[in-house]
């Protein structure tokens, strides 16, 4: 690992591997920084390894980025697989722990990208066993084939919960439910984002498709679904639910929930970038313009972590803001960079053309975002319950990060990852106030947990 | 509460897991193999004690910490698995530090 | 809005002069640009030490401790204080012989908070401490607070007494008017009979306009914290030659401090951490502590604090201007002695003088 390169990429998903494709066949030094022992992010894990049975029931979508993976592979980009980034300051200096030794390099331009995580959304009973985020259902399948084996309930929101169930299905789990949080108002306010989505249709077309075969494979669904509970001593025994006025309850010892995605901010927060509040995406994402640029000079953003538009746009957007860090670097011309972005922003906004309509169809309710069961746990790390963050709240003069001093909401090993939103949302609502630009907690550095060890190997680097 | 679906292109290697001998597949996550070998939880918390479960498997939550190799608080997601790993799950903080000496 | 006392800065030193003010029966308004205990007041590492204090500031940290001790009965709050005793660990005969030093001058001033323990006691006190470590010096009452939390606490206390906080309320200017205040804020003008200046890392822009221009310099402190880990540790350990300043807190967390400071751009209040000094500090801390080498640090942060050129804060009233005060400048060690500066600005302010030796901290000790 050199000590300066003229582009750093961070992520290897989608919008990471199309960048190093780009940039490198411009001969630019660039490296790449990917805390996966292999090339693909999330949404393609393990492209390169999961056997073709595997793969085709993961769907086209996800054979798509074998391609990608090969043309990354036959670039000059450097790669560092299991490398974690753990700092990023507005200087451009990236530290990262490579092979257990801890390293502070720098480049001129930084590419951001860091994709999604899962919407955390707070629940009563989340925290327990057997119960999962429906990605960590899909990285079990694609990184190691793993399947539930004696059923599981499905709940929540959004595209991709049809989709594992589709997957599941395809390989004989049993789905015992599938239960929408999605109320009937959400259709209303989708319908005006209807026409553009049928831009889009192929889209639309999956969605029914999936939907038509779990219908015929008899499977249970329920839309408008509210209280969703996990039930168990120590271990997840049952879910129970609210559907048409009437309580029910299923036995289970495994749920899996999906309240859609959102960026992961936290190297762009590290870094100082300004962020916004998308109120459509319900989520914060750091301010950028058509090339990626961020409020810092030289550091970019490209894919989900930049605001959640889905694999194929991440894509293209990596490669629009190579292009741009091309031309900073002085190596292609304003014309030329103009020029080799015609198509793929075209194709970008053809991608994008559903996401109106899936972020208003899937909205999440207010009151899943800011519960008012003052017992559910909101961070996981530290145990803290609604009720305690609510009861801080005039305490903390209506702000998330005094309620953190004061409860120690989002000061455990996940440092707010799982609790940030929530806070954020329960704070306004308790305040009265309306959820802002800057409700999230601040960043603390460093972005993944570091040992002593492997810090003090810092000062060791500097010195040799 | 899961299984693996049968995968032949993967050898196998020996993990020690809460003291018994498993045979594993190369290539994957500690996480993915203790939920696949039946194991309900992977820690309980240091606050009150609550058995908790990977729960993102990307590295997000935290909640699937276990000792690995002897060191507490290892991302088990984020972990893959090596011949002759010693895999335990984790009570609370995990074991004592002990002395400099 | 008129007041008799305005107090600029709801840091611990301000919320404390209210604290005490209001005791007293006095109507003092408190203003913060942010909020109370946004910076230095509650970010520090929380450490309650008469240790090593400078010498012109131990009758004062005496006092304080004793406050401390008893915090309950002041702000009805135990503030999570805790005494487990703070530690200056020698590494070698040279360290050992200045400890020795300091111990014998702080005696011969009639105190005798601070004392020399040998190798042995040492090793019953911190079993868990490096081999090479040889004797220590030691005050057995100190110990450490989580100081948002001594904040809150405090300000609750004053604001049931009457004291009132306004948050985000940033001072524009201040001028004389008679033998009172003027002083514009983002939140309209307050004028006000007496006006102290108890504005941390800010004080300096604020004594300026008052007349009376300090060296104070801004600086932003780092600390880092652990995940939670098994009890190994009690004290509060810092060490004669190196930086270090190190606890366990209750709830297993490891806080690490030594005065290192951040990159600061004081203008836009943005600090960036140096990681070169955190791995230095981090190499310092398994120096001590060589089981520590797997432990994973969660969280660094840093605190902009104000620092006097001589680390002695200025506790006194204006030279310059009558019905004026300050308290400011504790340059990173205020959290211990703000129940007795709250003490001693109402004293100076409503009897005209302290009981406590407060002439090393004139503001005018930087007018030639």
């Amino acid at each position: 690992m050199r000590d300066h390169y003229q582009l750093i990429i961070i992520g290897a998903g989608p919008a990471g591997l199309a960048a190093a494709v780009t940039a490198t066949n411009h001969g630019i030094s660039c490296a790449l920084l990917d805390e996966q022992a292999s090339p693909g992010g999330q949404i393609y894990r393990a492209i390169e390894s999961a056997p073709a049975t595997r793969a085709q029931v993961l769907g086209s979508e996800y054979q798509q980025g074998k391609t990608l993976a090969e043309e990354f592979r036959a670039c000059s980009v450097e790669y560092f697989p299991e490398c974690k980034v753990w700092s990023l300051n507005s200087e451009r200096e990236v530290g990262v722990l490579y092979k257990d030794q801890s390293k502070i390099i720098s480049a001129d331009q930084v590419l951001v990208a860091s994709g999604a995580i899962e919407r955390p959304v707070p629940f009563p009973g989340w925290t327990l066993p057997g119960v999962m985020q429906a990605g960590a259902g899909q990285i079990l399948f694609k990184s190691a084939g793993v399947i539930p084996s004696d059923g599981v309930v499905l709940a929540g929101s959004g595209p991709l919960l049809l989709l594992l169930a589709w997957q599941y299905m395809q390989v004989g789990v049993e789905i015992k439910a599938m239960l929408d949080v999605t109320p009937h108002s959400n259709f209303l306010s989708a319908l005006t984002k209807f026409p553009r989505a049928l831009l889009a249709h192929h889209y639309l077309t999956k969605g029914l498709i999936y939907q038509r075969d779990l219908k015929r494979a008899g499977i249970v669904s329920k839309m408008a679904v509210s209280n969703l509970k996990a039930e168990g001593n120590g271990e997840l025994q049952s879910i129970s639910y609210r559907h048409l006025g009437r309580e029910h309850s299923i036995e289970t010892g495994l749920l899996m929930t999906h309240f859609g995605v959102i960026p992961d901010i936290w190297l762009t927060q590290a870094a100082g970038c300004q962020h916004r509040r998308d109120s459509s995406q319900q989520c914060w994402r750091p301010q950028h313009n058509e090339w990626g640029n961020t409020s810092i000079d030289g550091i970019l953003i490209a894919g989900d972590g930049a605001g959640i538009n889905g694999v194929r746009s991440a894509e293209y957007a990596g490669r629009l803001a190579v292009l741009q860090a091309l031309f900073s670097l002085g190596v292609i011309s304003q014309a030329e960079r103009n020029q080799q972005s015609i198509n793929p922003r075209k194709q970008m906004r053809k991608e994008r053309h559903i996401r109106p309509f899936l972020e208003a169809y899937f909205a999440i309710p207010q009151n899943m975002l800011a519960t008012t069961d003052k017992s559910t746990i909101i961070c996981r790390c530290e145990e803290i319950t609604a009720g305690e963050i609510r009861a801080a709240v005039d305490n903390a003069h209506g702000d998330s990060n005094q309620v953190k001093y004061l409860s120690r909401c989002g000061m455990g090993p996940c440092q707010g990852r799982q609790c940030a939103n929530a806070v954020a949302h329960i704070v306004a609502d308790a305040g009265g106030e309306a959820i802002s630009d800057s409700s999230l907690f601040r960043g603390r550095p460093p972005v993944a947990p570091l040992t002593l060890a492997q810090l003090a190997s810092l000062s060791a680097e500097n010195a040799s | 509460m899961f299984k693996q679906l049968q995968n032949n292109d993967l050898g196998n290697l020996e993990v020690t897991l809460d003291g018994c001998k498993i045979l594993v597949p190369q290539g994957t996550s500690v996480a993915a193999v203790v939920l696949a070998q039946g194991l309900r939880s992977t820690r309980t918390t240091p606050i009150s004690n609550s058995p908790r479960a990977p729960f993102c498997m990307m590295g997000v939550c935290y909640d699937c910490l276990m000792i690995i190799d002897g060191k507490a608080n290892q991302h088990s997601c984020a972990t893959y698995v090596k011949q002759g790993m010693h895999v335990e799950t984790q009570q609370g903080v995990g074991p004592a530090l002990g002395d400099a000496r | 809005m008129n007041t008799d006392i305005l107090i600029i800065g709801a840091g611990l030193i301000g919320t404390s002069t209210a604290l005490q003010l209001a005791m007293r029966g006095c109507r003092c308004i408190v203003i913060d640009k942010a909020s109370p205990g946004r910076h230095a007041s509650g970010s520090n590492a929380g450490g309650l030490r008469q240790l090593n204090r400078d010498l012109a500031e131990i009758p004062l940290s005496v006092a304080a401790a004793k406050m401390w001790h008893n915090i309950e009965n002041l702000v009805d709050s135990d503030c999570d204080a805790r005494f487990p005793g703070q530690i200056r660990v020698a590494e070698n005969q040279s360290d050992m012989h200045k400890l020795e030093q300091r111990a014998a001058m702080v005696r011969s001033m009639g105190y005798q908070h601070e004392e020399m323990i040998g190798r042995k006691e040492l090793f019953q006190i911190v079993p868990a401490l490096a081999p090479h470590c040889i004797g220590a010096l030691i005050c057995r009452e100190d110990g450490y607070a989580r100081p948002y939390h001594a904040l809150t606490a405090f300000r609750q206390k004053a604001e049931s007494l009457g004291a009132s906080f306004h948050s985000d309320c940033e001072v524009y200017n201040i001028t004389q008017e008679g033998d009172g205040w003027s002083v514009r804020t983002s939140q309209g003008t307050y004028n006000s009979s007496i006006v102290v200046n108890c504005a941390g890392a800010w004080a300096g822009e604020l004594a300026a306009q008052m007349q009376e221009p300090v060296p104070l310099t801004p600086k932003a402190l780092m600390l880092m914290v652990t995940e939670r880990l098994p009890h190994f540790v009690d004290p509060v350990m810092g060490a004669e030659s190196r930086k270090l300043s190190f606890k366990q807190m209750q709830n297993g967390t490891l806080i690490i401090g030594g005065a290192l400071v951040a990159k600061l751009d004081f203008e836009q209040e943005r600090t960036d951490i140096d990681w070169q000094q955190l791995a230095a500090s981090a190499k310092t801390v398994l120096d001590f502590f060589p089981q520590l080498q797997d432990v994973r640090i969660v969280r660094a942060w840093a605190g902009i604090e104000g620092f006097m050129p001589d680390n002695i804060p200025v506790i006194s009233a204006s030279h310059k201007a009558n019905n004026a005060y300050h308290a400011f400048g504790f340059s990173a060690h205020g959290l211990q002695l703000s129940p007795v500066i709250g003490l001693i600005m109402a004293q100076l302010i409503l009897d005209g003088l302290s009981e406590l030796p407060i002439e090393p901290f004139s503001i005018s000790r930087f007018n030639h």
